[in-house]
């Protein structure tokens, strides 16, 4: 009974998504949208799970003396002042509130800071991967070199033919190889699907005792 | 030379409000001379095809004057009653001979007139419409390949699953990036270092997230079996609830529920980098054994991936993102591509059913390959022109 309730439930759900796509009726467009909004609810309660997890785990940290709490600290001062700002400040809406004051000049700038790190990353990893040590990496290096001269103006100076090269490259064996990938792609999200529907796959509640 | 171009820059400032204003006179003159806005002709309604209700196609021929520049658009006007009681229904731009009215009263006659309109607002009024009637569709007709090719799945599937079940013996080729899940866990045990697990920052709504759950319960087992430290953050929290009763319930299926805590699977934040951040900061402190990144992934999985690879840790990822796969390849030791990650669960688990399953969805990949093989020698066929284009058209193209 513990397990044939979700599975049913799965089921229905699973049963009413799959068929709601061949059907453009208004009465089943609108039950659609309507579970699509039950969604949004549910989501807004789960965050709710999220902050008491949140909580709980820094929670412990702190009470455990946990060698790295100090982080755990700083997130509990971050979390209560950006609360505080929200919910008690009477013009937290305002442009010039604290409480938007502390998202752009903090947080936007960190992510902003962390996004940027990505092109030290990218960098990094074309050196490992650019290293000819094997044919496949041989290509590899071949194929970037030719696409990143293509789509710049110098390319064209030095030869016409490597615009055409690189547009080669990207739209026969870079595109057939996406194209191979997504068809698999989308077998295995529709096989997934029909699994759990059917109640073949049940990991994702445990098992299938 | 400066100073000529600066001199004439100069008398034009002067000169062009002279010549628009002549301009103007001209195009008014020009205006007067022309003959009178033909109207629109042969206006016809129809219900619009394979929709939700509450919607008419209505077409019409150009006015004669469309051709010229004299019309600016076609405005739609829609009644209950032929003569009387028009009102505005919407607008299509000059040169458009169609216009489809989402707004149209359901299950009621309907009649149409389109008026041409020039630059000055005149309109030039059709005929009406002989009415037609908006009703919503109970199926989509424009899907029926995808319905046919659905049940074919279904069917195959169902079939595989069922051999399974009488103990047929099905055959499912390596991945390697699988198979090093029990060694990565084995060396984690023995470094005495935990395992990181990754589950992408999409939602519990994406297949991707859904199978990445699936290889989490899987992994769970084995972290269990060797008492090893699994470590689950999560960027959604109702991935988090799932995961923490997946994990659990794991741990309980060994025997060692005594081991799991729910303190090693939890919630991080739904924001991107700072979800890039809080898992940085585990990498660099714990300095996981194992790394393992299944499911969706953006921008972040560079990041990710190379801080992973700077610790030292091996890392085992599974993706669908096509764009970010390349990344994963770059960066971590073994990467499961695109339809690897839904076959994982299977692969780990070798639970004959969902063997059946994998074995279903080859058999239909074989027949899209199959159909793509076809489809490119008959279009080479009417390249050359073996065959008549004609007669391939209803066979490929559905409309």
């Amino acid at each position: 009974m513990r397990r044939r309730v979700p599975l049913t439930l799965c089921f229905i759900a699973g049963l009413f998504m799959a068929v709601q796509y061949f059907i453009p009726h208004h009465n089943v467009a609108a039950a659609y949208e309507r579970l699509l909004l039950w969604l949004q609810t549910l989501l807004a309660f789960a965050f709710l799970l999220g902050t008491v997890s949140l909580v709980r785990v820094h929670y412990h940290k702190v009470r455990d003396r946990a060698p790295d709490r100090g982080f755990s600290i700083v997130m509990f001062v971050g979390l209560f002042l950006m609360l505080g700002l929200g919910f008690f400040h009477p013009s937290h809406h305002a442009p010039n509130s604290p409480f938007n004051r502390m998202f752009l000049s903090v947080q936007v700038p960190i992510e902003a800071t962390m996004f940027s790190l990505l092109a030290f990353y990218v960098a990094s990893a074309a050196f490992r991967a650019f290293r000819a040590r094997t044919l496949e990496a041989t290509l590899l290096l071949v194929a970037a070199a030719i696409v990143m001269l293509g789509r710049v103006p110098v390319g064209d100076m030095i030869s016409g033919k490597i615009p055409e090269a690189t547009r080669w490259i990207l739209e026969v064996p870079n595109l057939a190889a996406k194209r191979g990938i997504m068809i698999g792609v989308g077998l295995g999200m529709m096989a997934t699907a029909l699994k759990i529907m059917l109640g073949i796959e049940r990991a994702w509640m445990g098992g299938s005792d | 030379m400066g100073l000529v171009a600066g001199v004439v820059s100069v008398a034009a400032l002067f000169v062009c409000p002279v010549a628009a204003i002549a301009q103007e006179e001209v195009e008014a003159a020009f205006a007067d001379s022309l003959p009178p806005l033909g109207p629109p002709t042969a206006v016809t309604a129809t219900d619009t095809p394979n929709d939700r209700g509450n919607s008419i196609n209505v077409t019409w021929e150009l006015s004669d004057g469309d051709e010229a520049g004299m019309v600016t658009s076609y405005r739609v006007y829609r009644s209950a009653h032929p003569e009387t009681g028009f009102v505005f229904a919407g607008r299509a731009w000059a040169g458009n001979a169609e216009y489809r009215d989402g707004a149209a009263p359901e299950n009621e006659p309907t009649y149409y007139r389109v008026s041409a309109t020039d630059a000055a607002g005149a309109e030039s009024f059709s005929a009406t419409s002989d009415p037609a009637v908006a009703l919503p569709q109970w199926f989509n007709h424009e899907r029926i390949n995808v319905m046919i090719a659905a049940i074919i799945f279904v069917v195959a599937i169902v079939f595989f699953v069922a051999a399974a079940r009488r103990g047929k013996d099905l055959f499912i080729r390596r991945l390697p990036g699988l198979d090093e899940v029990d060694n990565a866990v084995g060396r984690a045990t023995e470094m005495g270092k935990p395992i990181l697990y990754i589950s992408g920052l999409s939602t519990v709504s994406d297949v991707a997230t859904i199978a990445a759950i699936n290889i989490l319960g899987e992994v769970a087992k084995k972290t269990a079996e060797y008492n090893t430290r699994l470590i689950v953050p999560c960027a959604d929290p109702i991935v988090m609830a799932v995961e923490q009763e997946v994990v659990k319930e794991a741990y309980a299926k060994v025997g060692r529920p005594e081991s799991y805590n729910e303190d090693d699977v939890f919630y991080l934040t739904r924001s991107q980098f700072a979800y890039v951040a809080g898992v940085n900061g585990i990498m660099v402190r714990q300095r996981p054994a194992t790394i393992l990144y299944m499911g969706m992934f953006y921008a972040e999985s560079l990041v990710l991936a190379e801080t992973g690879s700077s610790v030292g840790s091996i890392q085992i990822a599974g993706t669908d993102a096509v764009t970010q796969l390349p990344f994963f390849i770059t960066s971590c030791d073994y990467t499961l591509i695109g339809e690897e990650l839904y076959a994982a669960s299977a692969y780990l688990s070798r639970e004959p059913v969902l063997l059946g399953g994998l074995k279903g969805q080859d058999t239909l990949k074989m027949l899209i390959a199959v159909g793509i093989i076809i489809a490119t020698v008959v279009a080479t066929l009417v390249a050359v022109g073996a065959i008549p284009y004609d007669f391939v058209t209803p066979l490929f193209i559905t409309h």
